[in-house]
């Protein structure tokens, strides 16, 4: 169970070995809280970001989670409740970037993106919205992006996804009304990550740990969506209504 | 599902950590045919909702109230005992007693608890240095165990689930009728003496000194104040008035009772709350201000010397949405200098509220979960959105369990598993016990779950 100030008991990390889905879950690990499991492909890649989060009274695991392989879902999280009890705190953060120039030669590429990314992302939430309404309580984390607020040419395969995304999880937050669960949809900007590696940052680039700071202060305060940094809030506030000819010619990376 | 059960979001009086549960209401023979239904999630207990975190919430599994009237009440003058409905609230049993010239044995800083809560919470209040917590003073009670038998038990009849319901948090099964021991009043007014003390040394030396010859004791203190004035604040003592104690006009009528509420808070408060360090200074200031230095003898009615919030409906929204904790320790007598350093850090921290309380408790029970144990307990309200109220608690409960000293159960919403497991040294007799009479599990809350009681 959390307690008065929202630090989670039992912790999951979907896409567990995520810059900024570990930085989430160390920012909001307490004495209260018992365990965190790191889901993603292959776990053995998750030894040493299981080891950064180790601390006495914790019990951290890498698990084997394929979030395209939707009929695993179910079994999946039966399985994770049954060895450590209700989940508190589920944070979604796996997804990939993508290659943009690379969709224009292989459409397929682009579809298995926005299946891992949106696809396999909702039938994920769906399984957690459905075991946090049966519990009467929980968190769940989304990890969208400020790509999906205005989508550009230069990753708008990416940026359709996390819009889809981003729309899906406000209704889903909505529809938990009342079940004494909790949704909170994150807008992180250009964050400094294994994911951004190479690329050229973007204006009012970002830290992993400032996206977790700010997840960390909206769950105390109640909030629904939160930006990091919080300033891209009223930036996309007036770049939501650039005219197309400008918006197409902007130098947004 | 029986369809009267309605699916609520629950809180606690600080109104953190909500979750969703089945509520009902029932009476105590429609509870057995409801324990026999499956849950899925087990069942809890909840009275009037006053503990101040999670412990009368049940995630996703079922809640009931048990029904309580106050037409059960039945006093025995002889013994000096009354028999109640464990749904029946202090508040219903005062309006009936104090006419007839009886009070309960214990009452907490407000009346609108159940017996079933003060029994679950084993509750104490001012007098407990002298006369106890709430468990001491029950002579029997029914208890409706997982099993569904109503089971009579008093400490010499099954003395095991008797001691492991008093305090267990409910833990244990439903109480539904308890009897315990009154107070006799000539009056329904107290006689309190005032103290105003300068400083922390002064307000411990004051309470040190001659506590024991007073029924009802406690202190206010101010956690905002620094320097010259750390720790300085206002001790009340009293005890219910005599006859001959009253005016002509108050002994034409010596046990009239009519407690009254003023307003109530609506709940609109802004998302931060109104308690701030700089509201908190200058309540301070007027709080202290308004007492005399050295007063014997003012005569006060039972509501206003024991229940002066509860003239303020829903006084919680004053915290905001983010609600508030109520944290509440006890550290054993020797260790003042321990004390201390743990007021000093709550000072610094700038995160009190102006209500905190210092009280010194006597005797424990055989209660294996009761909190009180002779010592000190300081009790200090403070908003749950606050940054740094973690750090802050963290560090306090490790002071508190170097102190020797443990928190209470009825007010946690923040401590850890294993700072309870530390302060509870009998916590594992009495899961063992707990767990002969409930060995599936059924009765269960997010306080167990969050704190590993079961």
């Amino acid at each position: 169970m959390e307690n008065a100030v929202h630090e989670p008991q039992h912790v999951l990390v979907l896409g567990g070995t995520s810059d900024i889905g570990l930085a989430i879950a160390r920012r909001l690990m307490s004495e209260n809280t018992t365990y965190v499991g790191l889901a993603c492909r292959r776990p053995e890649k998750a030894a040493l970001a299981v080891e950064s989060l180790t601390r006495p009274g914790t019990q951290v695991e890498a698990l084997e989670f394929d979030a395209t392989r939707v009929d695993g879902h179910k079994e999946f999280f039966e399985r994770v409740v049954a060895d450590h009890g209700d989940l508190d705190l589920v944070v979604l953060a796996f997804g990939q970037l993508g290659d943009q120039e690379r969709f224009d030669d292989d459409p397929v590429s682009a579809a298995a993106l926005v299946d891992v990314n949106f696809g396999s992302a909702v039938a994920v939430a769906l399984e957690v919205a459905r075991r946090f309404r049966e519990q009467g309580h929980g968190t769940l984390v989304v990890l969208s992006s400020v790509a999906g607020e205005r989508v550009r040419k230069a990753n708008f395969v990416y940026g359709s996804s996390k819009a889809g995304l981003d729309a899906f999880a406000q209704g889903l937050g909505d529809s938990l009304e009342g079940s004494g669960a909790r949704v909170l949809v994150v807008r992180p900007g250009f964050v400094h990550s294994a994911m951004t590696a190479g690329l050229k940052p973007a204006p009012f680039a970002t830290t992993p740990d400032v996206v977790a700071d700010a997840v960390a202060s909206s769950l105390r305060t109640g909030r629904r969506i939160v930006w990091a940094p919080g300033i891209l809030r009223w930036i996309f506030m007036v770049l939501r209504h650039v005219p197309h000819p400008i918006w197409r010619r902007l130098p947004l990376g | 599902m029986d369809p009267d059960y309605r699916r609520q979001i629950l809180t606690g009086w600080g109104l953190t950590s909500p979750s969703a549960a089945l509520v009902g209401d029932v009476s105590p023979a429609e509870l057995v045919e409801r324990l026999k239904e499956p849950t899925g999630r087990g069942v809890i207990a909840r009275g009037l909702g006053r503990s101040y975190g999670d412990a009368a919430q049940n995630a996703g599994g079922v809640v009931l109230r048990i029904k309580g009237s106050p037409s059960e009440i039945v006093i025995d003058s002889d013994s000096g005992t009354v028999t109640v409905g464990a749904g029946v609230s202090l508040d219903e049993l005062m309006k009936f007693l104090v006419p007839r010239g009886w009070f309960v044995p214990v009452t907490p800083g407000t009346r609108f608890v159940t017996v079933g809560g003060a029994i679950a919470s084993d509750i104490h209040g001012k007098n407990h240095h002298v006369e106890g917590s709430f468990g001491s003073h029950v002579r029997r009670m029914r208890v409706v165990v997982a099993s569904g038998d109503l089971i009579e038990c008093s400490p010499s009849e099954n003395s095991d689930l008797f001691w492991t319901t008093i305090g267990g948090m409910g833990l244990t099964g439903f109480v539904v009728e308890a009897t315990f021991a009154l107070i006799a009043i000539e009056t329904s007014r107290c006689l309190v003496d005032t103290v105003r003390c300068r400083d922390f040394d002064e307000l411990i030396g004051e309470m040190s000194v001659g506590d024991d010859d007073v029924r009802y004791s406690v202190a206010w203190v101010d956690l905002v104040a620094t320097g010259r004035h750390f720790g300085r604040g206002v001790l009340w003592r009293g005890d219910h008035a005599k006859l001959s104690d009253l005016d002509a006009e108050d002994a034409s009528d010596p046990l009239s009772y009519a407690p009254r509420r003023l307003g109530s808070i609506p709940p609109v408060v802004p998302g931060v709350g109104l308690v701030g360090r700089a509201t908190t200074r200058v309540f301070n200031e007027i709080w202290l201000r308004k007492e005399p230095m050295r007063r014997a003898g003012s005569v006060k009615s039972i509501p206003s010397y024991f229940h002066p919030l509860d003239s303020i409906s829903s006084w919680n929204r004053l915290y905001g949405r983010s609600g508030f904790v109520q944290y509440q320790f006890v550290v054993p007598f020797g260790v003042e200098d321990r004390l201390r350093a743990i007021v000093e850090r709550i000072v610094a921290s700038g995160l009190a509220s102006p209500l905190v309380v210092l009280k010194r408790f006597g005797s424990a029970n055989e209660a294996p979960l009761s909190f009180p144990m002779p010592g000190w307990t300081l009790t200090v309200d403070m908003p749950a959105g606050a940054e740094g109220l973690s750090n802050l608690a963290r560090s306090l409960d490790d002071a508190v369990l170097e102190a020797g000293g443990r928190h209470y159960l009825a007010k946690d919403a923040l401590t850890s598993a294993s700072v309870v497991r530390a302060g509870y040294p009998r916590l594992d007799e009495w899961r063992s016990i707990r767990d002969r009479w409930d060995p599936d599990r059924l009765f269960v809350s997010d306080l167990a779950r969050r704190l590993q009681l079961i």
